[in-house]
């Protein structure tokens, strides 16, 4: 057995134990790079638990692994880091997200934008758009398929389908929860079309439009994947595919670890929107 | 003293006359507002809701009145019908002779909390009514609204960064910066501390009497309404109806602690329903 993972959890658990009791701030990243350490720890110490040994009919013992280990996995991905495959797929993948978000926040915030003013407008599209946003996005893949081909449009429309609902539903309910204060203010300054759009309607409904967009980008970042490992031949869906095919699972493993990793650099971007002046106030309780 | 008033609304000409009523012994300033008959009900599931009963009242040009009365009188409800944001179900409103019929930058409403716009900067929020002044003109007005409320050096910072009190200020310096005939005020201090309610009544009272708009405010603080109002409009509560115009004949700045005002507290409290009788 393997002594590391023991040693490192219990320097890991050492910090953050420090880190309960200074009394100054810390830099924000100790605590979670010690939940990770601790994390991959168990994963090392979980492999060792879960591995037997087999013994086949000729005599000869094999050593099943029921799940790479982290050094396994990192030497599985030696070969598409070096060759630069990771890359390629990770910004195929990211592109693809990047395209088909846009494209939903195009139209889905204008769109809800619209209908939460519009009671009419509400009306009209509420049913319709609460009755397709259920609809898994992984549902649609035959039909992107059909539609597009195996190319990166059928992963795109993909992912601006599974945005949209989340940020046209969410710009519908910023409008419709502005306070009266604001509107009756806006009136009140005689504040009319664009001008009260500008200056009310869509600061107002800022952070909420943010927030949605960082639900939405979220589930963007979940269906690639899976669009990829049906429609497209690139992109990290496609790697675990492939390497799947291949029966590599420190690959399939590797890839999910890039996906996580990648997902948390999008949620840190997202988070960020959140600090400019313009939505602080929507943020922060003071 | 209602009657009286009710006189000068009787025989006021329609145009807003500069001069004063024929039958005043005085000058008394014309009559900004008249409310004849105003009543507002909601209708429920079975029956209607009154919430406000025969409200006649006439507010002169540059007055300081206060309507004061418990929470649920239908105090609110009045200025915001007033304002132009609600409608009466019966009853006129006028001002300057005219019927309202919608909220209008002349007359500015300051809400109890949160009026002002939380994403734009002080001066941004200051500058709200101004949009149609030349550049210059908007400065000029701008800085001095914000000195005149004390915020000078606080123009770039945003309402969160503010205390109650700072942002209820800017809500005062948003208001007065169009240059409003009529502020309506619905317990705009309502939400601060005692001490910054205080200084805040001083400073309302210092402005009020350099501008001269005309104010109405909202209060349910007897103490509130005594040291603003030139009259206190006291309601009674479901339905709300007048049970007495007060008028305050107290010179400013108010001693709280002359016998006067001491009477003037309890008749106010007397009519509120709530003597305290230690």
């Amino acid at each position: 057995m393997n002594p590391w993972p023991y040693a490192v959890t219990a320097a890991a658990l050492v910090a953050i134990a420090a880190v309960r009791r200074a009394r100054d701030p810390l830099p924000g990243l100790l605590l979670p790079v010690a939940t990770a350490t601790i994390f991959v720890c168990a994963w090392q110490v979980s492999c060792e638990l879960l591995r037997y040994d087999l013994k086949l009919p000729d005599g000869s013992v094999r050593t099943i692994e029921l799940f790479p280990t982290p050094g396994a996995t990192l030497v599985g991905m030696w070969q598409p880091i070096h060759d630069g495959t990771l890359l390629r797929f990770a910004v195929a993948s990211v592109y693809r997200v990047a395209v088909g978000f846009s494209l939903a926040a195009l139209i889905g915030i204008p769109l809800g934008l619209w209908a939460g003013w519009n009671l009419r407008g509400a009306q009209a599209i509420n049913p319709l758009i609460q009755a397709l946003r259920p609809i898994s996005p992984i549902a649609w893949i035959p039909l992107a398929v059909l539609w597009f081909g195996v190319q990166d449009s059928a992963a795109i429309f993909l992912i601006a389908l599974s945005s949209f609902f989340p940020i046209v539903t969410g710009s519908m309910t910023a409008v419709r929860t502005i306070p009266l204060v604001y509107v009756r203010s806006a009136r009140n300054f005689r504040l009319e079309g664009f001008e009260l759009f500008r200056r009310v309607v869509f600061p107002a409904c800022l952070p909420q439009i943010v927030t949605s967009l960082r639900i939405a980008l979220g589930i963007a970042w979940l269906v690639i994947v899976a669009a990829e490992m049906i429609a497209v031949d690139s992109g990290l869906g496609y790697l675990i595919m492939d390497a799947r095919n291949a029966n590599n699972y420190e690959r399939v493993v590797g890839s999910m670890v890039t996906i996580g990793l990648i997902g948390v650099g999008l949620d840190f971007l997202m988070r960020r929107l959140e600090r400019f002046d313009e939505v602080r106030w929507g943020f922060s309780k003071s | 003293m209602a009657k009286a008033i009710q006189n000068i609304a009787a025989t006021r000409a329609d145009a807003p006359a500069p001069a004063p009523a024929p039958d005043a012994p005085t000058a008394a300033p014309p009559v900004k507002m008249a409310i004849r008959g105003l009543g507002k009900s909601f209708a429920r599931k079975t029956d209607t809701l009154s919430v406000l009963e025969n409200i006649d009242l006439s507010v002169a040009e540059g007055e300081f009145v206060c309507l004061l009365g418990p929470s649920g009188c239908g105090k609110s409800t009045l200025l915001n019908i007033l304002a132009g944001f609600d409608r009466q179900t019966s009853g006129t409103v006028e001002i300057d002779g005219q019927p309202v019929t919608g909220p209008d930058p002349r007359r500015v409403f300051v809400f109890q909390e949160y009026g002002i716009f939380p994403w734009a900067s002080v001066w941004d929020n200051v500058a709200l009514g101004l949009r149609s002044k030349p550049k210059d003109e908007l400065h000029r007005i701008v800085t001095h609204y914000i000195d005149l409320v004390g915020l000078k050096g606080f123009e770039r910072a945003y309402p969160s960064e503010l205390s109650g009190g700072m942002r209820q200020r800017v809500a005062v310096a948003r208001a007065l910066a169009v240059a409003p005939d009529v502020i309506f005020m619905d317990e705009p201090l309502g939400a601060l501390d005692s001490l910054t309610r205080l200084q805040l009544r001083a400073e309302l009272l210092r402005i009020w009497q350099a501008e001269r708009p005309t104010i109405l405010f909202v209060t349910h603080d007897v103490d509130e309404a005594l040291q603003l109002g030139e009259r206190v409009v006291v309601m009674t509560p479901r339905p709300g109806r007048i049970a007495e115009i007060v008028p305050v004949g107290m010179p400013h700045p108010r001693d709280f602690g002359a016998p006067e005002y001491g009477r003037f507290k309890n008749r106010l409290f007397e009519l509120l329903g709530v003597r305290h009788a230690i």
